[in-house]
């Protein structure tokens, strides 16, 4: 990229600083800092202190790094740890990237999202804080799960990263992404761009598991970029209560049978206030989309949960299902579900609903033997219990566990 | 049984209220250990709220009188404690509940709420023509009738209580799968053992009396507007119904 579409983008970038996003409370962001709590670069994940290393498992990572092709820590705003084990992966900080590869800048840097969209990805191009580059090369199959970590340890820090992922031609590869925050952080920022890009007959999954705290503002702002043949899958989870998130990930699928998937299983606690949706964009010919969410309410969390298919391709299809369970006379659940055709042989289609726990069904497991509570929790797994598809087997066992693991947490 | 035999189940006085409407009404019915009891009635008599009674179903709320179970007055257990104590239930038109598979329902029967669907459960399911693929299917969800009795049938099996309330077994199942039904329902009830030999007890609500070619029972009732009205050997009280109907049944039964 030479230097005056750098300029144009910080330009852009600069004139975008006060933009309100369109959905979500506002969020000033001067009350985040934006210097100080640097850390140490480790040596292995390992050396992680004992007290946090919980807050990372919970998130999905895995600190004895086994199980993993590669690792990325970023504490705070430093990157304290990379490494990459498997050889068709590259793995490092943003930063790095962009200095090591010229064309990242020029094909790939704020291509799939404008960097003026609000004052968020401004803010993260003005203030950027690092964030992780992934790639899969060519026809490299990389089964075995990479991992990502944003972890913040320090109160009132604005953690702000731009993530780019890239899976060339025929490539695979398999994201878990834990976010996660300190006991000790009473409040925190979290902006994160993240751009996908699936190649031609490439595949991407992306688990995402989110694990803040009361005081903690999320802002991701994440699109993929799927090309003929390719794949992207999304599984987000998330269990335990924050201050307040908006986000709307959307694919452009924009090949031929491309396919986006997102699942979001959503356990909204505490005061906590969600705006979350899921789009797809079809421009391919017989691009196909699913999304499909799940949102549980409880205490006061307000949460609107949005889907939105978009069909331009020919022959595309599309789906969105919001399933909302309401466990709190204090709590609020909008489900939001969108359909746009532009033409005539397209099959969108969309079901939501949002209930209560039914009583019969207590009633019905009670029948077998089952006390009120663990009947109550029973229904709940199950109503959370979406089918993972596309995950390789070690890694849906493993999502599997993790929201076993949340559950057991909150329940 | 120690050396006596003690009643199963021991119904007295019962009235019974469900949304402020009184449905049964001073109703007494004894089941002994060992005993199949078939109770008729037509649509609406109160039936299926004896049976959701005897359960402890909250929206079903006892007015007077008392249900001993195995000797232990239940009228004021949840409905799970009943159960615990090893009473049983197919239900007509069981909930919907996603996420929950038939394979979870039929561990959660079996007391192992956390268990995967292994060869035991298999094979059970097997015994009834159900396949893998139905064990994983969201309980009741779009089961077809005959599909939902099968899914009941198997969740006892697994449960195997003492004592055993069936709601309309044989209703929407198809002529290939009664018998099987009745065969196991048969078995679940200690029917292939000597008479001498029978713990196990049930009662059957049916209102064609289609499942009763295919398991006996010692005992037979006719409910009328919440109370029973008359009681019987089952073959004659049969007879009478598919001739002259519930009410002239009931009256044939008032001159002996």
């Amino acid at each position: 990229m030479n230097k005056r579409d750098m300029r144009d983008i910080i330009e852009r970038a600069k004139r975008a600083r006060e933009k309100k996003a369109s959905l979500g409370d506002d969020i000033n962001l001067e009350r985040y800092n934006t210097a100080g709590s640097e850390h140490d670069a480790l040596k292995s994940l390992a050396e992680v202190p004992q007290e946090h290393k919980q807050s990372l498992l919970r998130a999905g990572i895995e600190p004895s790094e086994s199980g993993r092709s590669g690792s990325f820590l970023l504490q705070d705003r430093s990157v304290v740890f990379s490494r990459v084990k498997s050889p068709g992966l590259e793995l490092m900080s943003t930063t790095e990237a962009l200095k090591r590869h010229e064309w990242l800048a020029t094909d790939y840097l704020w291509k799939a999202i404008p960097v003026d969209m609000d004052k968020y990805t401004a803010d993260v191009e003005l203030d950027q804080t690092n964030g992780y580059f992934i790639r899969a090369k060519a026809n490299s199959k990389v089964t075995i799960p990479v991992q990502a970590c944003l972890f913040i340890t320090t109160d009132k820090t604005g953690q702000k990263v731009h993530n780019i992922i890239i899976a060339e031609e025929n490539s695979e590869l398999h994201i878990i992404t834990g976010c996660s925050v300190a006991h000790a952080v009473q409040s925190a920022l979290h902006l994160g761009v993240s751009e996908f890009y699936v190649k031609r007959g490439a595949k991407i999954t992306f688990t995402m598991i989110h694990n803040w705290s009361e005081g903690v503002e999320v802002r991701p702002r994440t699109a993929v970029v799927i090309e003929d043949d390719g794949t992207f899958i999304s599984n987000y989870i998330l269990m335990t209560p924050l201050k307040s998130l908006q986000t709307y990930p959307t694919a452009y699928c924009e090949g031929k049978n491309a396919r986006a998937n997102f699942q979001s299983i959503i356990y909204a606690s505490g005061n906590a206030r969600i705006d979350m949706g899921s789009r797809a964009v079809l421009k391919g010919e017989r691009s196909r989309a699913e999304i499909i969410s799940r949102v549980l309410a409880t205490d006061n969390a307000e949460v609107i949960a949005r889907g939105e298919v978009i069909g331009e391709g020919a022959n595309a299809s599309g789906h969105i299902e919001c399933r909302g369970l309401m466990l709190s006379d204090n709590a609020a659940i909008t489900s939001i579900p969108e359909l746009k055709a532009v033409r005539k042989d397209l099959d969108l289609s969309h079901e939501a609903a949002v209930g209560k726990i039914a009583e019969e069904a207590i009633l019905y497991l009670m029948a077998r033997g089952l006390s009120e509570e663990e009947a109550t929790s029973v229904i709940i797994r199950g109503f959370l219990n979406v089918d993972i598809t596309g995950l390789p087997d070690a890694l849906a066992r493993e999502t599997k566990q993790m929201l076993d693991m949340s559950l057991e947490k909150v329940m | 049984m120690n050396g006596k035999i003690i009643n199963m189940l021991e119904i007295e006085n019962l009235t019974v209220e469900v949304a402020g409407k009184e449905i049964l009404r001073d109703l007494y019915l004894n089941i002994e250990r060992g005993e199949v009891h078939v109770l008729f009635g037509p649509n609406g008599c109160g039936k299926t709220t004896l049976l959701l009674t005897i359960l402890g179903f909250p929206a079903y709320k006892v007015k007077s009188g008392s249900i001993k179970f195995k000797g232990v007055d239940i009228t004021n257990l949840p409905t799970n404690e009943r159960v615990k104590l090893g009473m049983g239930v197919s239900f007509q038109h069981p909930p919907q509940i996603r996420g929950v598979t038939l394979g979870d329902m039929v561990n959660i029967a079996q007391g192992r709420s956390e268990a995967a669907i292994d060869e035991g459960v298999i094979e059970l399911a097997a015994r009834l023509n159900i396949p893998y693929e139905f064990l994983v299917r969201d309980v009741n969800l779009g089961f077809s009738g005959g599909e939902v009795k099968r899914s009941e049938i198997l969740q006892l099996m697994a449960q195997s209580p003492e004592f055993i309330m069936f709601d309309e077994p044989d209703s929407g199942v198809d002529v290939e799968n009664i018998e099987l039904i009745g065969g196991i329902m048969s078995e679940l009830l200690d029917r292939n053992k000597l008479p001498s030999k029978r713990v196990r007890a049930g009662l059957i609500i049916t209102h064609s009396g289609f499942i009763m070619r295919y398991i006996k029972a010692d005992r037979a009732h006719v409910m009328l507007e919440g109370s029973i009205a008359c009681s019987g050997m089952p073959d004659e009280i049969t007879k009478n119904i598919m001739e002259v109907g519930f009410e002239k049944c009931v009256e044939k039964c008032k001159v002996k």
